[in-house]
């Protein structure tokens, strides 16, 4: 019968085809994003932050960098605490992407201080040897079109101030991007939560061992160099050089890192390698 | 018979231009695949990995398949219907405007005007010219479709048909978006809601451009290769009407573990494993077809492209369906084993029958036996060897770097850092380089050949016949 009718093929066809696209593209409408999955602490982007995510979209950030951290054990020790729905809220579009090739940044904001997002940038492989991410440094000759970001603002319906928007005059892409890429993750307190209070007493497994100083030398070039310098003289982060701290303090920087003051967390790195860094701090051996 | 029938310059100018964009997305492919190894080769603000990807992707599934798509369905719907084209101005009109509109897609991409949306990048005066473009081919071919002089439309037809429908409707609702400028657009669905009606669109362009329409081109040109029909009738119906009723319901397969609602997940998952039955429907009726004809394997090239195109279906159909399993994708979505599967698929399946076809058609339109058979079968082992070191070495690399993602030390910390898997891709992706280099020469061969034919074949009285439109 069909196989004569060819309109009447059409017709059959798409109804096959609108069964599926209603019951799983259609009805998630009446829930997603609803007052079911919101979350009141997060905001909309700032017009730099708005312009820095378009950024980030123009040079398809997003064929290399994920940007939703599935509620996988080792994903979370990674990445940070898994995507909640109501976070994307105001993407338009969403940048959840489908490759991996560089590390996941949904939760990246609050990481690393601004001043290593913007070496970072200008060179990603003068930082991380091995790295294939291509130079952006390029973006600091680009400066913002403070009446195309207005808009929009408007287009988006997002809350701004004449201030904020005045004050695109003098910035740039790198700018923008920077705070865009600050902005990320970071509406819900994850990293407080994140911490681990460490219970009992701290013991230094490996106190006077060699070998666990040599260890921890290599963990610092590979982890800590970046930020704390070659020769521990410091940069991004301070000089190394002499810490009079005790084992356990010292321990418990590295491990959970240092709220708003720029310095990650390595708790991930496991107990027995923030031990060998700790080791080779204290050796007081610094090339 | 009346004289001159069919519209074969169509065809012709359709050919010539599909197998250009074919060459410009597997040069731009090796071109992204050296820059993931050698980020020195990024030149901003242009030409870096984030701006050319994409151009690869779209010329690959929109240049080259969809310009096959274009040519072959021209070719095989006059002959199924028994009449002219219904209007060659129409369809000229259709073959600058696509020319247009795919030059318009890379440079407004280089530019960097993009929405991200992966297989809908384009920005939304380009969207308005592919409807344009997709509503003159609906029409020609629902038209000719009408006015056919042989009562039973044959399987092709049905694929034909429903991929216009499905491409239209998938197309026109990941469009929706709100224009800030000429060049700058935000999506009309935010965040979650958005990632699903991408997946959504995104897998059914899978379905909707790289299976129906080959598979189109699979049933109509195997016959015609081998001589014998296809095996069962009966087997194709069903096949037919139960994946183009499941695809759709699978979107959520490229989304497992995300905060896209649970449900919508399990639903993905229970229909991609339902696809493998309507999927093998076709790999079996393919392979029952040549039945009594396996020693054509050896024989002609047409065959061995066309059976190998189906088989890395077969395979492709298999994968899939494992992928969409939760558990599975926990392991290896993210990863470089997914450009594996994707380029089984383009590659091996998609490109393999593209190939075919082609191969088919011209000496039958220039009326010209093919220039060479030998250099036919160097393009098939080319491509062959090119697309297997392709998806083998990204595998082989995908399951090693998921292990290493996913390692732990007993303490429960994490036994690498990122940079530490990072740096174990890089040989295998020099591999992939090497694959794509071979698949890419093969391309030139391709092409050479069809030039040599068309200005240096021997011309036989057989195929004048075709050529002059009147068989
Ligand atoms: C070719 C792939 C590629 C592209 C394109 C790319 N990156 Fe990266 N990115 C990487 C890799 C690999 C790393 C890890 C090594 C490093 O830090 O350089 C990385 C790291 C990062 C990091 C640090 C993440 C962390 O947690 O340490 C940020 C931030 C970042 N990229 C931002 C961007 C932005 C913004 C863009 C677009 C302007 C971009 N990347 C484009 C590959 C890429
Ligand atoms: C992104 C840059 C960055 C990286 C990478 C980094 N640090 Fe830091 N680090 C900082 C900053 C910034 C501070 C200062 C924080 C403050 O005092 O508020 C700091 C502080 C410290 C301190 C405390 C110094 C003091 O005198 O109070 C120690 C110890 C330390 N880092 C060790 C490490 C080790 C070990 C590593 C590698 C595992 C590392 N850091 C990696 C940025 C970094
Ligand atoms: C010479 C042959 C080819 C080479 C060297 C090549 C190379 C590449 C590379 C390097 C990527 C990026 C992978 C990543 O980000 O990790 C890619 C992605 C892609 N390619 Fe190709 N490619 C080739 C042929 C093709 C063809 C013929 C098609 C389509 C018909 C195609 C379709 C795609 C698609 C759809 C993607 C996107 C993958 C994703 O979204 O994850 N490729 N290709
Ligand atoms: C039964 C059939 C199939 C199923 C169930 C299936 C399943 C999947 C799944 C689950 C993914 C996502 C992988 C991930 O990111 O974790 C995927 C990706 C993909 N598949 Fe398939 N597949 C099938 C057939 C095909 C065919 C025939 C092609 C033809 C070329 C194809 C092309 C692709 C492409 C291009 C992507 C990449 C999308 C992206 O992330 O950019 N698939 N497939």
């Amino acid at each position: 019968m069909w196989e004569k009718k060819p309109i009447l093929l059409l017709v059959l066809a798409t109804a096959a085809i609108m069964v599926g696209t209603t019951v799983t593209m259609i009805v998630p409408f009446m829930s997603v994003n609803t007052d079911a999955d919101k979350i009141a602490s997060v905001k909309p982007y700032t017009p730099i932050q708005q312009e820095g995510r378009d950024l980030y979209i123009r040079e398809g950030c997003n064929n290399c960098h994920t940007q939703t951290v599935r509620p996988l054990v080792s994903e979370v020790l990674r990445y940070g605490e898994y995507s909640k729905s109501g976070e994307f809220v105001y993407d338009r579009p969403f940048l959840w992407g489908s490759k991996r090739t560089g590390p996941d940044l949904a939760r990246v904001g609050g990481k690393y201080p601004d001043a290593w997002h913007y070496k970072h940038m200008d060179s990603p492989r003068a930082m991380i040897p091995g790295s294939n991410m291509p130079d952006y440094g390029w973006y600091k000759k680009n400066p913002l079109d403070p009446k195309m970001i207005q808009r929009k603002m408007e287009v988006l319906g997002f809350p701004y101030t004449t201030e904020q928007i005045s004050a695109l005059a003098d910035k740039n892409e790198m700018d923008a991007i920077v705070a865009y890429l600050q902005k990320l993750g970071s509406d819900i307190p994850w990293r407080k939560a994140a911490k681990t209070t460490i219970v009992g007493e701290l013991k230094n497994p490996f106190v006077g061992n060699k070998s666990a100083i040599e260890a921890g030398e290599e963990l610092f070039e590979n982890n800590c160099e970046a930020c704390h310098g070659e020769n521990l003289e410091g940069g991004i982060g301070p000089e190394l050089t002499d810490i009079d701290m005790d084992d356990s303090d010292l321990y418990q920087i590295i491990y959970n890192g240092i709220d708003d003051g720029g310095m990650p967390a390595f708790g991930s790195l496991g107990t027995n390698k923030v031990w060998q860094l700790v080791n080779f701090l204290k050796s007081g051996d610094s090339d | 018979m009346e004289k001159p029938q069919y519209n074969t310059d169509i065809v012709k100018s359709f050919v010539h231009w599909s197998v250009l964009w074919g060459l410009v997305a597997v040069l731009v492919g090796v071109i992204v695949s050296i820059q993931m190894t050698n980020p020195e080769m990024n030149f901003p603000p242009y030409l870096t990995f984030g701006r050319l990807r994409p151009i690869h992707t779209n010329a690959g599934i929109f240049g080259w398949g969809v310009g096959v798509i274009f040519a072959t369905f021209f070719y095989i719907v006059q002959r199924l219907c028994k009449v002219r084209l219904w209007s060659d101005k129409l369809a000229k009109f259709q073959l600058y405007f696509f020319n247009t509109t795919i030059t318009a897609s890379a440079v407004t991409l280089i530019l960097g005007f993009t929405t991200s949306k992966e297989y809908h990048e384009m920005e939304w005066p380009i969207d308005l010219m592919i409807i344009i473009l997709w509503v003159t081919f609906a029409i020609n071919i629902i038209m000719t479709i009408i006015k056919r002089k042989e009562e039973q439309m044959y399987i092709s037809l049905w694929y034909m048909l429903a991929a216009i429908v499905g491409v239209a409707i998938l197309f026109l609702v990941n469009s929706a978006a709100v224009p800030v400028s000429f060049f700058k657009s935000y999506s009309a669905f935010a965040g979650t809601n958005d990632a699903n009606v991408q997946w959504w669109f995104g897998h059914n362009a899978v379905a909707m451009v790289l299976t129906a329409p080959p598979l189109a081109m699979f049933y109509y040109f195997l016959p015609k290769s081998t001589g014998v029909p296809i095996y069962s009738h009966k087997i194709s119906i069903i096949s037919f009407w139960s994946l183009i009723f499941m695809y759709l319901w699978t979107g959520a397969h490229h989304l497992l573990w995300t905060p896209v609602p649970d449900w919508i997940q399990t639903l993905a998952m229970a229909f991609s494993i339902m696809l493998i039955a309507p999927s093998w429907g076709s790999v079996i009726n393919g392979y029952l077809s040549m039945k009594g004809q396996w020693h054509q394997m050896r024989e002609n090239y047409l065959v061995k492209f066309l059976i190998l195109g189906i088989t890395f279906y077969g395979l492709q159909t298999l994968q899939g369906p494992m992928q969409s399993i939760r558990s599975f994708s926990a392991f290896i979505h993210f990863t470089d084993w997914v450009p594996a599967h994707i380029h089984m698929g383009t590659m091996g399946w998609v490109s393999m029958v593209c190939f075919a076809s082609i191969y088919f058609l011209v000496p039958r339109i220039y009326g010209k036996e093919l220039y060479s058979i030998r250099l036919a079968n160097l393009h098939f082992w080319l491509a062959l060897t090119g697309q297997l070191l392709w998806s083998i070495s990204l595998w082989i690399a995908g399951v090693l770097q998921a292990g290493m993602w996913n390692a732990m030390n007993p303490d429960g910390s994490l036994t690498y850092t990122f940079m530490e898997t990072m740096v174990e891709m890089y040989p295998y992706w020099w591999v992939r380089t090497i694959g794509g280099t071979l698949f890419m020469l093969g391309v030139i061969v391709f092409i050479y050949n069809l030039f040599k034919t068309a200005h240096n074949g021997e011309k036989t009285a057989s195929l004048a016949a075709t050529a002059e439109g009147r068989a």
